[in-house]
């Protein structure tokens, strides 16, 4: 049995061990913010934070988070999400948002390592995020803003 | 049976009735015939009182309710290009509603009220026609309505309707006192409509053009809350995969499906048309069922040629003369009299859509009722379709649009080929639950519809004078309507979306041929952002600058000379020259390339500006956009949109192709196909021509100058001209 914290709830799992995280999160426990793109951690879309950290749920067995705890992006409500959501809205960067949970969820991993990423680091810490409206242009003018206004209210 | 010429046609769009339907767009909608788009009339007031006040409806595009809120039903699929936000802003604009009050939802299937106004009576979204069709149709909406709102209160305040204003949502007297729009909603449903509702003067409008109009859909996507085809949950819904052939044309000779059926969960395997499909409790479950199915195809019917091959026989084909689409002056004497002659050929690979939701519906067929959820971009072929899988009329056939997860065209289809794989599915299946079918990544990348292959041949002639007297292109491509519903809009020799963008060159030039070959293969195609503009802008613009080249020409000063008669695309190019700095000094290691070219009646140039390293390896630094698209209804989506566009057709023209080995896909995911990334971005910077005409799409404009103008840049190091796509992350220097 696989026991983990998703969204500060405890859930629990019995099944094939290979199954992946993202789709139990989808289908099982009906959280449909994260998106499935591609299936072999290629693009993204699937973005969740593990422990943390951004991984791609499509990719994860769900023998992989025992005891972890998984923050999708219906469950991010730090200040770092928060103003990186509001810039997204703000700068109106999304087109169809199909991948924009995934986009979101590894900007503010991003900004909670590093509060001011030069464009150096925004195109490392991005590049696995496929966008194929190519808002990258905006995500970055969205991912420089939130970190002003995080330091504003530092 | 083949599968791939499996197309329902319920509708044929002749050009006749697409002239007769634009034609009456463009001279105002409520004549001739057609009914206002607001059909309240006295309807509301027969309803008992109760029903009124539930919901007062605004004819079939607006509902203003009582709690003051003002719905916008969208005809048109969002896919990214915003047009739930610009069509609302229409009729916000009109109504003089605050943009806060502003709802919509997409609308239900039905041709007789939502057609596309370009495509007669059909119902779609495509060739960057959404705001452009609706313009004066929600434009005529919007005045209605606030004409209602405006009778209402003169009714209720006993006052001469003379001495009411509207503005910011409220519906005010002279004296000062005045009502909301949902305290109007129920006395408004009663008043009878006007019959030439009076629009605004576009110098009047107060929402339309202002820089940033928020988008309508950033909340909900920005939240994970949008609801996508993907997220649909319906009580008792099953989820179902589907293995296609290995080869285009394939059939299922036999399936051993032992083994899929033992697995826990896996409620059926059917066998389809278009291939095996496995119905389970769970997509997981479903998948891991595919993988061991055991199907014996029949191949005798199947597409094995190479993309090797095609080229041969592309480049055979060349050789002779195609259908003659464009032939002015004379060529063949101008390049007798020529003093030189300049000549290239183009390759451009099948290019795959890749929308980042992997294609996908989900369908319910109860009864005598069929239901779809799904991105449906031409609802009135879907609904086609399905009447033909279920035998039911158009009537029972009902389609719930959902926001679509990208499509760049790839939801148009001709033969609705995923809602097929669901429909047929559930079909075989007997099941009278709702199966959602989900195509995995792999079934995307390999489902065929490419953007098609097209080899170009260009020859000009320079005369004695120094002047480019001839210009003849040639193209060989596949043809994407002959087959289709849409067959009727070729009028020509050959299928006109396989030259656009070169038969309508713009440069003044007295001899002038364009010709093309369709060719014959059996890898499914489809229009890609832009369509024919996506091979032919590179092919011209590319071709031009070598021209411009041998002549020691300025590329903007060539371009601008022949562009006389055509001030639209001498404005843009002027604009976005100007902003990029053209002619300033760079230093020694970047360089500029311009590209301008109209696509879908607005007109885009673009300056990209890059950096090429001693070892051939470049970037894009920079791309300067100017568009004129008429009036610019929502600015914000607009420069979006070029963004979009610039990054699209940058992506497919460094990295992007499909390629065939006998007849199957090589490519099945991104780690072999590649589109732009973050790190390939450039920085970008729009500029929108102020304009007076009616507004002109943008969600397809943006895409065709990006290449030529990136190749036109590296033009500057290259040994030779870019005419191979894609070109990779290194050019071989001069």
């Amino acid at each position: 049995m696989t026991k983990f914290t998703l969204n500060g709830k405890t859930v629990t799992y019995k099944g094939d061990a290979n199954k992946t995280l993202l789709w139990f999160v989808r289908e099982d426990e009906g959280l449909t913010g994260s998106k499935f793109g591609c299936g072999v951690a290629m693009c993204g879309a699937c973005t969740m934070h593990l422990n943390g950290n951004p991984v791609r749920a499509c990719s994860t067995p769900m023998s992989a988070v025992n005891g972890a705890t998984v923050t999708t992006i219906e469950g991010i409500s730090s200040k770092v999400a928060n103003a990186v959501q509001s810039a997204w809205e703000t700068l109106d960067v999304v087109q169809c948002g199909y991948c924009q949970s995934g986009q979101i969820m590894s900007a503010v991993a991003l900004l909670k390592n590093n509060p001011s990423p030069s464009d150096a680091d925004i195109d490392s810490a991005m590049n696995g995020n496929l966008c194929r409206c190519a808002t990258y242009h905006r995500i970055r003018a969205a991912i420089h803003n939130a970190a002003s206004q995080l330091a504003k209210e530092a | 049976m083949n599968l791939f010429r499996f197309i329902p046609q319920p509708l044929k769009v002749s050009r006749r009735q697409f002239i007769r339907v634009s034609s009456l767009a463009g001279a105002g909608f409520a004549i001739g015939g057609i009914s206002l788009p607001l059909s309240v009339s006295g309807k509301a007031a027969e309803d008992a009182p109760e029903k009124a006040v539930e919901q007062a409806g605004y004819g079939h595009f607006i509902k203003i309710t009582p709690d003051n809120k003002v719905t916008v039903v969208i005809k048109h699929l969002d896919k990214g290009q915003g047009v739930t936000t610009g069509l609302t802003a229409i009729v916000a604009e009109e109504l003089d509603a605050s943009w806060e009050q502003m709802h919509w939802e997409f609308a239900p299937a039905d041709a007789t009220k939502y057609n596309n106004l370009f495509w007669g009576p059909v119902q779609g979204t495509g060739g960057s026609s959404s705001i452009a069709n609706s313009w004066m149709q929600l434009r005529q909406a919007g005045a209605a309505a606030r004409q209602l709102l405006i009778q209402a209160a003169a009714k209720k305040w006993k006052v001469s309707a003379a001495d009411i204003s509207v503005s910011q949502g409220r519906v005010k007297h002279t004296s000062g006192k005045s009502f909301s729009f949902g305290e109007l909603a129920n006395l408004a449903a009663q008043e009878i409509p006007p019959q030439n509702p009076v629009l605004k003067n576009p110098a009047q409008f107060t929402l339309i053009g202002t820089p940033h109009i928020p988008r309508i859909d950033s909340k909900e996507k920005s939240r994970g809350k949008a609801q996508y085809t993907i997220d649909v949950k319906l009580p008792g819904m099953l989820r179902a995969v589907i293995l296609h052939p290995p080869r285009f044309g394939a059939t299922i000779k036999s399936v051993d499906k032992t083994a899929a059926m033992k697995i826990k969960g896996v409620r059926q395997v059917v066998e389809t048309p278009r291939g095996v499909g496995v119905i389970a409790d769970s997509y997981w479950t479903a998948l891991q069922a595919r993988n061991v199915l055991k199907v014996d195809w029949d191949e005798s019917l199947v597409e094995k040629r190479s993309s090797s091959d095609l080229w041969r026989e592309y480049k055979d084909l060349a050789k002779k003369e195609g259908g003659v689409v464009r032939n002015d002056g004379d060529v063949n004497a101008a390049f007798n009299n020529a003093d030189k002659t300049i000549e290239l050929a183009f390759e451009f690979p099948y290019l795959a859509h890749a929308t980042m939701e992997p294609l996908n519906c989900t369908v319910q067929i109860k009864g005598d009722h069929c239901e779809i959820w799904t991105g449906s971009q031409i609802q009135t072929l879907d609904q086609g379709t399905l009447a033909q899988i279920t035998g039911l009329p158009l009537s029972n056939i009902k389609v719930n649009t959902q926001f679509a997860g990208g499509s760049f065209g790839r939801r148009a289809v001709p033969d609705s080929d995923f809602v097929l794989d669901a429909a047929l599915i559930a079909k075989a299946s007997g099941l009278n639950v709702p199966i959602a079918m989900q195509w995995a990544r792999e079934d995307d990348m390999r489902g065929g519809r490419y953007r098609p292959m097209a080899y170009h041949t260009f020859k000009a002639a320079i005369d004695k004078k120094g002047n480019l007297s001839a210009w003849h292109q040639r193209v060989v491509s596949q043809s994407l309507l002959r087959g289709t519903p849409f067959e009727g809009m070729i009028q020509g020799p050959v299928d006109p979306t396989i030259t656009e963008g070169g038969h309508t060159l713009p440069y003044h030039i007295e001899n002038l041929k364009v010709d093309a070959h369709e060719a014959k293969v059996g890898i499914p195609i489809l229009w890609w952002r832009s369509v024919g503009h996506t091979h032919n802008a590179f092919a011209t613009e590319v071709f031009f600058d070598e021209v411009a080249r041998s002549l020691e020409q300025d590329p903007v000063e060539f371009r601008l000379k022949l562009l006389k008669d055509h001030p639209r695309h001498a404005g843009v190019l002027k604009l976005a020259a100007e902003k990029a700095g053209w002619g300033k000094k760079l230093p020694a290691n970047k360089s500029r390339g311009v590209a301008v070219h109209e696509s879908f009646n607005s007109f885009v140039a673009q300056v990209a500006e890059v950096t090429v390293n001693k070892n051939g390896s470049f970037k894009v630094d920079k791309i300067v956009c100017a568009v004129d698209c008429g009036i610019a209804v929502t600015p914000d989506v607009i420069k979006a949109q070029m963004e979009g566009g610039i990054g699209f057709g940058l992506g497919a023209v460094l990295g992007e192709q499909i390629t065939i080995a006998d007849g199957k896909v090589e490519q099945s995911n991104f780690f072999d196909y590649f589109p732009m990334r973050m790190e390939n971005m450039p920085e970008i910077e729009v500029h929108i021509v102020k304009s007076a005409e009616a507004p002109t799409g943008v969600g397809e404009p943006g895409t065709p100058p990006a290449g030529p103008a990136v190749a036109n840049a590296l033009r500057h190091f290259s040994k030779k001209p870019i005419t191979v796509l894609p070109i990779g992350n290194k050019i071989d220097l001069a």
